[in-house]
Parts: structure tokens; sequence; C-alpha cells
């Protein structure tokens, strides 16, 4: 086994990382960049090593001076979290050259997956059910107009080596596809650096849903289920859960035999995530795979009472998989809300945390990367923690996160707290009934009615007005505002 | 002391005295708008109370807003204003803050990556003028009509708190 680990990401995947390295004898050695000289994850771990300045590309996207901190430190093996450097194929290579282990996939594993149309070829090849759509890059725009006839509108243009949303437009007609196309390759060669783009069906509001894969270097793969991952803003999850309200054991079979058939299809080993769009009808298409560990695994941890980061830690090892799918079952049910630093419109919200109170409890975890007197950098991800609850059913583990969101309590800056208070206690998410127009259907329902302990809020103001009490400590870096410029900023902005 | 509270614009008039008793020595009488109450308030911190209220138990916390404060209870949040009626600076700030030319101010925190427009340039609504980074996300401000550049505080690299004026429109 490793005797010490790199960990080359920040936040709290890193903190994640740390305790599994702890947990398992094996030292850690964190990296750092100016802005986070002391982060929590440089706190944990063992040793920590400055990479360079605050901009990612200078610091945690920078692969050699990342790997000079490894051998510095001596360490064995890297584990690279998840984005920054997860899906670097470069970085994999990288790592082989300097003789460290990379723990995650083989490089020509991440480099096919990581082009949305090479990774259709392989499925199709693989007989896995895929958007229909194109899996070479368009010519031209007649090119384009021609296959969206035959697919039918509304279709998605997208740009093979995207993410995140960008690079992407939804076009209704044939009217539509010559700016559209045109606005979709530039900003695909903004955002990657290539301007290849393909095209797919649109299918609207669809759910969703993701497979845990984990294959070890032996030839073995087993799924873990699914994580449904429907509530999303920008593109991005904001909540995810395990197992789907919508999958029923017919459908997991099915879906897990694909993702296995897809991991295999590439040589894959490590831990990995095949994204699936499904349908109404319970349809489902492969959308991508995440070739790393996901922000949201621990809903699967729960659910199958397995620690994901060290199996991958003992996979990279060279460990065979402790057990067959056969000997994997899920018990119970686990919802995960993303922590953001940012306001009700979804902006961020940088600045010190002046207060934390975080919850604890039966069913409750809390993987977090933040502490009391941090100040969240504006330079990186706003994600802050991951609050996540367990239970013997869907219905417990909502209500103890219901009860664990109103005894979290950050203060200085603005998070997404009352947005999960919103959706966990919505009919339609307690039915089960989210697709990936859940949010946005959500924003504009009316929020219900005041309630509350008005009468408290105006007592405890008093008191702290007669107490004297001024509160002289810095908030956040968001000005209180005017409803003037409420007023501005909702005209000029939204 | 006599505190008018505003709450989403509804005023609670309180008049709060403290009224130590031997096994209460927080105690305080409060006058809600009719009502009398007994509160038992322990102060935690700054910005921290216990309040026990006909044997209902609140922890509260608190933040300050330039413009009021913002008062946390059992996970839901309040927003504060303590008025005093006869306090013109209200008055006035609100009468400078509609008048005048349009000022654009920034969302969030952040960094200005690019700048669309100059000074002196006309405007169509919906034209961008400057873009801010932060956590990964970029924010163009637009022009919310047909207008003017009058004023572009923007610079490139420049690093903006929300609420900063960026540009004025006129």
């Amino acid at each position: 086994m490793f005797k010490k680990i790199l960990i080359a990401n920040r936040g709290e995947i890193a903190v994640r990382l740390i305790r599994a390295c702890r947990e398992m004898g094996i030292r850690s050695a964190a990296i750092y960049s100016d802005a986070d000289r002391v982060a929590v994850h440089v706190l944990k771990a063992d040793e920590a090593y400055r990479v360079g300045p605050t901009p990612a590309p200078d610091s945690y996207l920078n692969i050699e001076r990342i790997l000079d901190a490894a051998r510095t430190s001596g360490a064995d093996a890297i584990h690279p979290g998840y984005g920054f450097l997860s899906e670097n194929a470069e970085f994999a290579r990288a790592c082989e050259r300097a003789g460290i282990k990379f723990i995650g996939p083989p490089a020509g594993a991440i480099e096919v997956m990581g082009s949305k149309t090479r990774a259709r070829q392989q499925m199709e090849m693989a007989g896995v059910p895929f958007v229909p759509g194109t899996s070479r890059a368009l010519e031209s725009v007649e090119e384009a107009r021609t296959t969206a006839a035959q697919l039918g509108y509304p279709v998605m243009l997208k740009a093979a080596a995207g993410g995140g949303g960008k690079g992407m437009r939804l076009v209704g007609s044939a009217g539509e596809m010559a700016p559209s196309f045109a606005a979709a390759q530039s900003e695909a060669d903004r955002a990657f650096g290539s301007s290849e783009v393909y095209l797919e069906k649109a299918i609207t509001n669809p759910r969703h849903i993701e497979i845990q894969v984990l294959a070890d270097e032996h030839g073995n793969c087993v799924h873990l289920g699914e994580r449904e991952c429907s509530v999303q803003r920008r593109h991005q999850k904001v909540l995810e859960e395990s197992p789907s309200p919508f999958v029923n054991t017919d459908m997991r079979k099915r879906m897990g035999e694909i993702a296995v058939k897809a991991a295999k299809a590439v040589g894959y080993t490590n831990a990995g995530t095949i994204e699936f769009l499904a349908d109404a009808d319970r349809k489902f298409y492969f959308l991508e795979m995440n070739t790393r560990l996901q922000v949201e695994h621990p809903v699967t941890e729960l659910v199958y009472g397995l620690d994901l980061a060290q199996l991958q830690i003992r996979i990279a090892g060279g460990e065979k998989l402790p057990f067959s799918q056969e000997e994997i079952q899920p018990r119970g049910h686990a919802i995960e809300c993303r922590l953001y630093a940012e306001d009700e419109n979804y902006f961020p919200s940088p600045g010190k945390i002046t207060v934390l109170s975080e919850p604890a409890g039966p069913g409750i975890r809390l993987d977090s990367g933040i502490c009391e007197g941090w100040n969240v950098p504006v330079a990186y991800d706003p994600l802050l923690a991951k609050l996540i609850g367990y239970g013997g059913t869907r219905g417990q583990a909502i209500q103890r996160l219901r009860r664990a969101v109103d005894e979290y309590f950050i203060g200085g800056i603005k998070s997404n707290l009352p947005l999960f208070r919103r959706i966990l206690s919505d009919p339609a998410f307690v039915a089960g009934e989210t697709d990936t127009g859940y949010l946005e259907r959500l924003s504009q329902a009316v929020a219900p009615g005041p309630g509350g302990d008005h009468e408290v809020a105006a007592i405890a103001a008093a008191v702290f007005a007669s107490l004297g009490i001024h509160n002289n400590e810095g908030t956040s870096q968001t000005k209180p505002q005017s409803g003037w410029k409420r007023a501005a900023r909702t005209e000029s902005l939204l | 002391m006599q505190y008018d509270i505003n709450i989403n614009g509804k005023v609670y008039r309180i008049n709060l005295k403290k009224a130590p008793a031997p096994e209460h020595p927080d105690r305080w009488t409060c006058r809600l708008d009719s009502r009398e109450l007994i509160v038992d308030a322990v102060q935690l911190g700054p910005n921290a109370l216990s309040i026990v209220l006909n044997g209902k138990s609140f922890e509260v916390r608190r933040e300050s807003l330039t413009e009021g404060q913002r008062i946390f209870i059992r996970g839901r949040q309040y927003d504060v204003a303590l008025q005093d009626p006869r306090s013109l600076k209200t008055k006035k700030r609100a009468a400078a803050d509609t008048a005048g030319p349009l000022k654009l101010t920034a969302a969030m925190p952040g960094k200005v990556v690019r700048v669309l427009a100059n000074e002196g340039d006309t405007l169509k609504a919906g034209m961008g003028i400057v873009v801010v980074e932060a956590m990964k996300m970029q924010n163009e401000l637009r022009s919310p009509k047909d207008a003017r550049l009058k004023q572009l505080l923007a610079r490139e690299g420049m690093n903006v708190y929300a609420g900063d004026v960026l540009a004025v429109l006129e």
C-alpha cells in the first residue's frame, strides 16, 4: 500500500481525501495556493506544500509545480479529487512518467471520455444507447440543418470538448440554426480551445440519473446503483440522492449493466460515473462519463455502506475489488445538499465566515471545507460544504435534512441554505417529482407565506439595541443593499 | 426604551425594560403593541441571544447590514430595521437613491474581466457594458434601457464589491 499520498486539490474534497488517508494509516500531503495558506485542508493534512499564487492556472492547475511538490514530499501516489486536473489525461501521463501512481483511470480512458464525440463513437460500438444525434463533428451549418431535420426539432448543439453548459445551444427550428451554430462554435473555442460541435436530439426536461461504477486493475467491474441528480441550476447539480425515486429494480439493473459495459469498452479502472438522461417513459441514454470521483459520491457511500475514496486508493494500490456485484445491496436513502456561497439569484458571495454553527446528530454527515474565520476566496468554485442526510426511507432522510438545515448557520456570507429549506418542504420534491426543469419551476412559483417568529425577531432586535451591542464585525463583501439597488440589479441583470 | 422595529414593512412598537428578579436576573418586561410580555433574554455573544418567552426557547443570531440587520431564528431569517420616525436621514437617503442618472452596480464581488463599452457611447437596451467574474462565474452587466454611457468607473482587472457603482447612464 502507498506510504504517502499527495492530494492535488483543495476545499471539502481535499479534506475528505485526507480523512481517508488518515483512516488507512497513509500520510497525506496537501498543496495550497497563496489564498489557501490557512484553508481547512492545509490545517488537516500531515504535510503542506505551496504550489503558487492564487489564480488556479498558476497553482492547482500547474502540473509541474504539483509534481515538484509530490517529489519533494516523497509521495508515491497522487489523488486529483474532482475538477482541476482530475480529468486531464496529460496530468495522468505526467504522473506516470514521474513514477507516481495517479489514483484514477488510465490516461487513454480519460482521453476517450473527455471528447464527447469520441465517447459516442465508442458507445455506439459497444451497443450502449445514447441520445440520438451525430457522433462526429459537424462540418457546416448545412450539415447541421440536414441532421436536425432528420432528428426533428428541437435539437441541442453541443461542444465536443464541453462541460458545465458552455458551448451549448438549444435550437428550436431551422431558422435558428445558423446563428446558434456560430455562437456555439465560438463559445466552445473560447472555453475549450476547440470549436468542434455536434448535434443531439433535445430531450425536454429529462431526469439526470447517473450510475457509479468501480473497476479494479484485474478486469473486475461492478456498479453501485444510481444517483438522481436532476435538481440543477445553470447545468450544475445542487441536490443529489440515491436511490432515485424514479428508478425501479428493473431499470436499475438495466442501467447498471449498461454502465459496466460502457466502462469495460474503454478499459476503465478505478471509480467512475456514467451519466444518463432518462425520459418520462424510463428510456435512458448515455450522456457522458466522468472519469473521477464525483462531488456527490457520499450518497452512494451511505446507501451501499462503502468508502469510495478508500476503495479508490486500494484499487490504485493493485488490490482486487473485495466484493462481487451480487454481494452488494443498497439500503436506506441518502440525499446531499451542496452548500454554495451564493445568494438567492445564484450570484457568488465570497467573503469572511464570521460565525459558523454546524449541524450534527442522527443520520447527518457533513463534508465541509470551511471553518469560522475562513475567508472564502473569490478565485475558486463556490462549493463550501456538502450536507448529507441518511434515513431508512426517503421520508426520514428528508426530515433529518430539514432539521439539520435549520441547525446550520453560516454568518458573514450568503449561502443557499434558504433554497434547501424550500426544496425540502416542497410537495413536488417530497413526491419525488424532479427533473432538470425542477429548480426553474420552483423559482417561478410563489414562495410559501411568511409564517415564522416575526414577533420574537422584533423583540430580539430591541434587546440587541437595548444592550447597546454594536456589531462591528466585518460582514461579507456584499454591501447591504437598498431597495433601489436591489431594483436596479433586477432590472439590469436578470 | 421604545423601539419601532420594521420587518418586511410591518412595524412592531416595543417598549422594553430590564426587570431582573432574584431567580431571573435576565428578565425584561416588554410591551409589544398592547400586550405585556415577560422575556428572559441572555446574551451569548456579540451577535447571539437566548430568548425564553412563555416557555418557548429561541436561539437568536444576528448579522449587521449597513441599513438594518438580519435576525436568524431556527433557520429562518428576518430583515429588521430599527426606525426612528423623527429622523430625516432615512428620508433623505431614500430620495437620493431614486433621483438622478441611473447607476449600474456590481451584483457580486469579483474582478472586472472585460469592459465592452466606452464613455460617451450610445447604448441600446440589453447591450453589454462590463463583465465581472467571481468563483468561475461570469456576469455581464447590461444596459437596462436605451441610454448614453455618461460615466464608466470600471477598469479591466479592477476588484469590485457587490453594490459598487460600475457605470452611470443617462
